[in-house]
């Protein structure tokens, strides 16, 4: 059963097309990996499915709805969270300001239960409930970011290097979070150019290069493909 | 390093001479029919070198001034304590704006009547700037336009009355309402843009309303204005000498007083304080709702604040539409103050008073854009004896207050850091 599906899908910025024809499929309850150097359109890919900016062509289809053209705003709202690149936490707030914007749309009772949740998961973010989240480390800041895409109860959630400028104990820490999420029941959708980690932990993998998908496979394959080892594993 | 300092120095005393001579040095004199130059009095020329010297000295000895300057004792008391609890704090504020209202509501009686007029002034632009919080302290939308809305506000409460007749209770609704639906009409089309394109943008709608009543000569009354539009009235009595409107009654006669010109300018003070009570309360609510958490969310985050479902335009519509209401409310007090209005009165000049009350306040917090609004607003009128250099003294207060407190009055507080005892 498939969770994601990015069919041929195409996406321009203006005049320049940033992915040819990209095809993904993420089903319920994987880890998927997309790795990939910097340029290839890993970001892009991403955003397109949350819609800002629109395929220009091809479908993008979300637990069988197509959600190519709907507004991104709709498509947050179903079933859908992403921790963006850079973390984007909203500085000036507390965390738990931060949390609760999160769960937005959510009741109260729902926004209690996903709070606690999320404090379960993350013991740190607990302690600084009302310090003001720009304050926090870069490993606590990451760990906010994905605890507030928590806070909305996705069924899938997309993350955009999470690893980006981390103490690799930090990194672990994230990693072992993501398997955990999986463990809930959550599709993870996983962007990385941290190839190593990323597909240890993948059940599959996608390789991006320059707007196209060059490789596909499961997670330990490819890391054993030469390929792969020497262009992303260092060798 | 000395060679360089008086080099820096001689230069500043120079700029001094170029400035201020051609300002100070000339008038202009109206001689029959035609002006003539004339050189100012030796004392001013001699007043205008020995500023320049006084430039030079502190220039070139300026290492040493601050020097000393530095061992001055610290005159501000609080400088050494530890900011207050929130929890204390917010106590304490309530406490404050709970005496201030107090106050305010039995001091028209004891002052003269000018005061009070200029109160009720001071309360427009509480209003006004309270309004333009939302939309660029909270949303961190720029809006210069602002006194657009304002227009709109004063103008459907003079048209109106002129065409239909229509009262002052009458007129507040449905002024800020208009006023609110056209921010929103505004607003739809210009949201996608950002930062400085909104401001030019929005400065742009500001201009066209102004334009627009100037030019709509057979509506508007075009630069001529609308006048005679009514004083408010409490529950059918007027405060006029003379009843003007069939059915009602006269205040001074209802309470068999001597007719007085005070009751009315009191009473136009205390309908601007409630109503500015009102517009602090409400946005107060606003800011603890949802729909406030989202617009501090956008103002921080745009990208984030999406990617969590928030609807970008919904969110900064409202803060609009909010903003633009409130502005309407001020607009038809305004009009009801003033008896008379022209376009003339809702100049770009305007929008920037509004927009530096907020930022001198301290965007977002309301108790520091209440103190600016009276500060700002009272300012001129103290430095009046100064005549022609007034505004030059309120010019040089704002760029001090930046360059001192860059982020405000009493910038807005959400935060108690707790730093946890750990290892």
């Amino acid at each position: 059963m498939s969770m994601l599906v990015l069919e041929d899908v195409h996406t321009h910025y203006g005049k320049i097309e940033a992915l040819h024809g990209v095809s993904v499929e993420v089903n319920k309850g994987e880890i998927v990996s997309l790795i990939g150097a910097n340029g290839a359109g890993k970001t892009t890919l991403l955003m397109t499915v949350c819609g800002m900016p629109q395929a220009s062509s091809g479908r993008v289809i979300l637990e069988g709805r197509d959600i190519t053209t709907e507004p991104t705003a709709q498509i947050m709202r179903s079933g859908l969270a992403i921790v963006p690149e850079g973390r984007r936490i909203f500085s000036g707030l507390t965390v738990e300001e931060n949390l609760h914007m999160g769960g937005f749309f959510n009741t109260k009772s729902e926004i209690r239960k996903s709070q606690s949740h999320v404090y379960e998961l993350f013991p740190r973010l607990k302690e600084r409930e009302h310090q003001r989240a720009g304050t926090m480390s870069g490993g606590e800041q990451q760990m906010l970011a994905i605890g507030r895409a928590l806070m909305s109860r996705p069924n899938m959630i997309i993350l955009d290097e999470p690893s980006l400028g981390l103490a690799p104990l930090i990194i672990k820490q994230i990693f072992e979070i993501i398997g955990h999420l999986r463990d809930e029941g959550i599709t993870v959708f996983l962007v990385e150019q941290n190839a190593h980690q990323a597909l240890h932990l993948a059940d599959r993998g996608y390789v991006l290069e320059t707007g196209k998908i060059r490789l596909h496979d499961t997670g330990k394959n490819l890391l054993a493909n030469p390929d792969v080892q020497n262009a992303y594993l260092g060798g | 390093m000395a060679a360089n300092n008086y080099r820096h120095a001689l230069f500043c005393a120079i700029v001094t001479l170029i400035i201020s001579f051609p300002i100070l040095g000339f008038n202009l004199e109206a001689k029959g029919i035609n002006i003539t130059l004339t050189g100012a009095t030796t004392s001013t020329i001699i007043a205008v070198i020995l500023a320049a010297v006084a430039v030079f000295v502190f220039q070139a000895f300026r290492d040493s001034f601050m020097v000393m300057l530095g061992k001055l004792p610290n005159l501000n008391p609080l400088a050494g304590k530890e900011p207050m609890e929130q929890s204390k704090r917010v106590k304490l504020e309530s406490w404050v704006l709970t005496g201030i209202v107090v106050f305010a509501l039995f001091w028209p009686f004891l002052v003269s009547r000018g005061s009070v007029d200029l109160a009720t002034l001071v309360l427009i632009y509480i209003m006004l700037a309270l309004g333009l919080n939302v939309v660029v302290g909270l949303a961190g939308l720029l809006d210069l336009g602002y006194v657009a809305f304002y227009a709109v506000g004063a103008y459907t409460f003079a048209l109106l009355s002129q065409y239909i007749g229509i009262s002052f209770w009458m007129a507040l609704p449905i002024g800020a309402l208009l006023a609110g639906l056209t921010g929103m009409i505004l607003g739809f089309p210009v949201l996608r843009l950002r930062g400085d394109y909104l401001a030019i943008v929005t400065l742009g709608f500001g201009e066209i309303i102004r334009i627009l009543l100037n030019n709509w000569t057979t509506l508007t009354g075009g630069p001529n204005g609308i006048g005679g539009i009514p004083e408010p009235t409490l529950f059918g009595m007027e405060f006029g000498r003379r009843i003007k409107e069939e059915g009602n009654t006269s205040f001074h006669e209802t309470f068999g007083i001597a007719y007085s010109g005070e009751h009315k300018v009191i009473f136009l003070y205390l309908i601007a304080l409630v109503l500015a009570v009102i517009t602090a309360l409400i946005i107060r609510r606003f800011m603890r709702m949802p729909v406030g958490r989202a617009w501090e969310a956008l103002r921080e985050d745009e990208i984030a604040a999406r990617s969590l479902g928030l609807s970008r335009t919904a969110v900064k519509l409202s803060a609009f539409t909010i903003g633009a209401f409130f502005a309407g409310f001020a607009g038809t007090v305004f009009a009801s103050k003033q008896g008379f209005i022209s376009p003339e009165s809702f100049v770009f000049l305007e929008s920037a008073i509004i927009l530096a009350i907020v930022v001198l306040g301290g965007m977002g917090s309301q108790l520091g854009v209440i103190l600016a609004a009276i500060a700002v607003t009272i300012l001129p009128e103290l430095a009046r004896e100064f005549s022609e250099y007034r505004m030059l003294i309120f010019g040089a207060a704002m760029v001090l207050m930046m360059v001192w407190r860059p982020q405000g009055l009493l910038p807005m507080r959400r935060i108690h850091i707790t730093l946890n005892k750990q290892g």
